[in-house]
């Protein structure tokens, strides 16, 4: 699947798109982390809970369940949410 | 001695300025990490090369970076702090930020303590790539009780600060915790005791509850580490071991200007000598420099008494804030201090604080400044 990759991230991916192989969210940010070690928790902490002002959306859902399912030719989005000042 | 490196975190990154022997010139190198938020920038005093930032930003979570090049380039810690994964069923706490870095003994290279918010410690015996928790303190129910939650500590999370190593002892550590009390640990972490016999809380408040205890900062005298000082919520101690009991040497500070701040430092060489920067702590505490006046005040006498070092610093209208990491000292011959401003100005005096000059302005909000001896 395709994984558009936020600005904040890409000191870790060097892109701004990844195609990553995965059948749930949990497992594209195992999939991540092996391929770009440390980017998995600066998005989800130790209790594998996405950070507050990190988001995952899935064909444009959003959605913060590690289990949910992804299929190959998904679009996955990792954004990040408003924090400034 | 090698050159000084004065170590600046930042609200947004991290700069290294670089003195000279006269420690009036400072070139600056910098920034590092533009925009992450830099609790703590540390270089290890054993080997004198390796540089440990305690970062996070506005998004990401928080992490180590380490460099042994002096900032040229950095690599990230492969497993940062982070608790451990609560059982199913039940809230488990995250690290928010890495707060404070300590490097330990020096019978022991590689290993570094760090503090975190929420409040947890945590250990690492790799030059920092590697941290566990000090299961001793995190997973203690009495200390789980006393650490409090989110809505306990400071305006952005409960810290655990001032790790601080007996240089006699390894394993022969104390630790601050705002609120949550001073601790002391002499088999490395394995088992806590409170410390805060003779310390004030809040008024109205019950003493004997821990969690009311809010240190600000400890340090511990290099010349006479039986000798502590304290700069807490509810004034400036010093306590002297073996003796438990803290005694308020604040109470010798001018009325006008109180005895309450966030830093204090201790000199190298003279156990009776020490500095404190007071802030105003009446009525909604501004937490600014009482009357927009700024100074240091420093005892020569372990704080039976407390003289006012305020030449060349601003004498009106300068409303300062000095975070309790953001003001310390070198181990020069004649001592320098420095301090930093949350309105991102930095203060130096190489004459123990009797002049002060400005160093660097227009930075970010600091949050801490360290002296580096470089290789």
């Amino acid at each position: 699947m395709n994984v558009l990759i936020p600005d904040v991230l890409k000191s870790y991916t060097g892109t701004a798109q990844v195609v990553a192989e995965a059948g749930t969210v949990g497992e594209l940010f195992e999939w991540l982390d092996e391929h770009y070690p440390g980017i998995r928790f600066r998005v989800i902490d130790e209790q594998d809970r996405f950070r507050r002002h990190m988001r995952c959306f899935v064909n444009g859902i959003q959605t913060f369940d590690l289990g949910a399912i992804l299929s190959p030719h998904d679009d996955v989005v990792i954004l990040q949410a408003l924090s400034g000042g | 001695m090698g050159a000084l490196a004065l170590l600046v975190a930042t609200k947004k990154g991290a700069w290294i300025y670089h003195g000279d022997d006269a420690r009036r010139q400072w070139q600056v190198d910098g920034p590092h990490f533009l925009g992450h938020v830099i609790h703590h920038l540390v270089l290890d005093p054993r080997d004198r090369v390796t540089l440990l930032a305690a970062a996070k930003t506005g998004h990401l979570g928080p992490t180590i970076f380490r460099s042994t090049d002096l900032g040229k380039t950095w690599s990230e810690a492969k497993r940062p702090p982070a608790f451990a994964k609560a059982p199913v069923g039940t809230i488990g706490r995250s690290v928010d930020h890495t707060f404070w870095l300590t490097p330990g003994h020096p019978s022991e290279p590689g290993v570094w303590y760090a503090g975190t918010s929420p409040h947890g410690l945590f250990r690492s015996e790799d030059g920092g790539v590697n941290w566990e928790e000090v299961s001793g303190l995190n997973d203690n129910p009495q200390y789980r009780d006393w650490m409090g939650g989110p809505q306990d500590g400071t305006p952005d999370g409960p810290k655990l600060h001032s790790v601080l190593v007996d240089p006699r002892d390894a394993g022969h550590l104390y630790i601050g915790m705002s609120s949550g009390g001073v601790h002391e640990s002499r088999d490395a972490g394995k088992s806590w005791a409170p410390l805060v016999e003779g310390l004030e809380i809040v008024a109205g408040m019950d003493p004997g509850q821990i969690q009311f205890h809010d240190p600000h900062c400890l340090a511990i005298c290099p010349a006479n580490p039986d000798r502590l000082y304290q700069q807490n919520h509810c004034g400036i101690y010093r306590i002297d071991r073996p003796s438990d009991q803290w005694h308020r040497v604040g109470r010798a500070m001018p009325a006008a200007v109180g005895d309450i701040g966030f830093p204090i430092v201790v000199h190298p060489t003279d156990a009776d000598t020490a500095w404190v920067f007071p802030m105003d702590g009446t009525d909604v505490w501004p937490r600014t420099s009482p009357g927009g006046m700024p100074a240091v005040y420093r005892t020569r006498n372990g704080g039976e008494s407390w003289q006012r070092q305020d030449a060349g610093l601003p004498k009106s209208h300068a409303w300062w804030t000095v975070l309790r990491q953001a003001m310390t000292g070198d181990t020069c011959d004649q001592p320098g201090l420095y301090l930093g401003t949350t309105s991102g100005s930095i203060w130096s005096s190489v004459d123990e604080g009797a002049n002060w000059s400005m160093l660097a302005e227009h930075l970010p909000s600091i949050y801490a400044l360290e002296i580096g001896v470089l290789a």
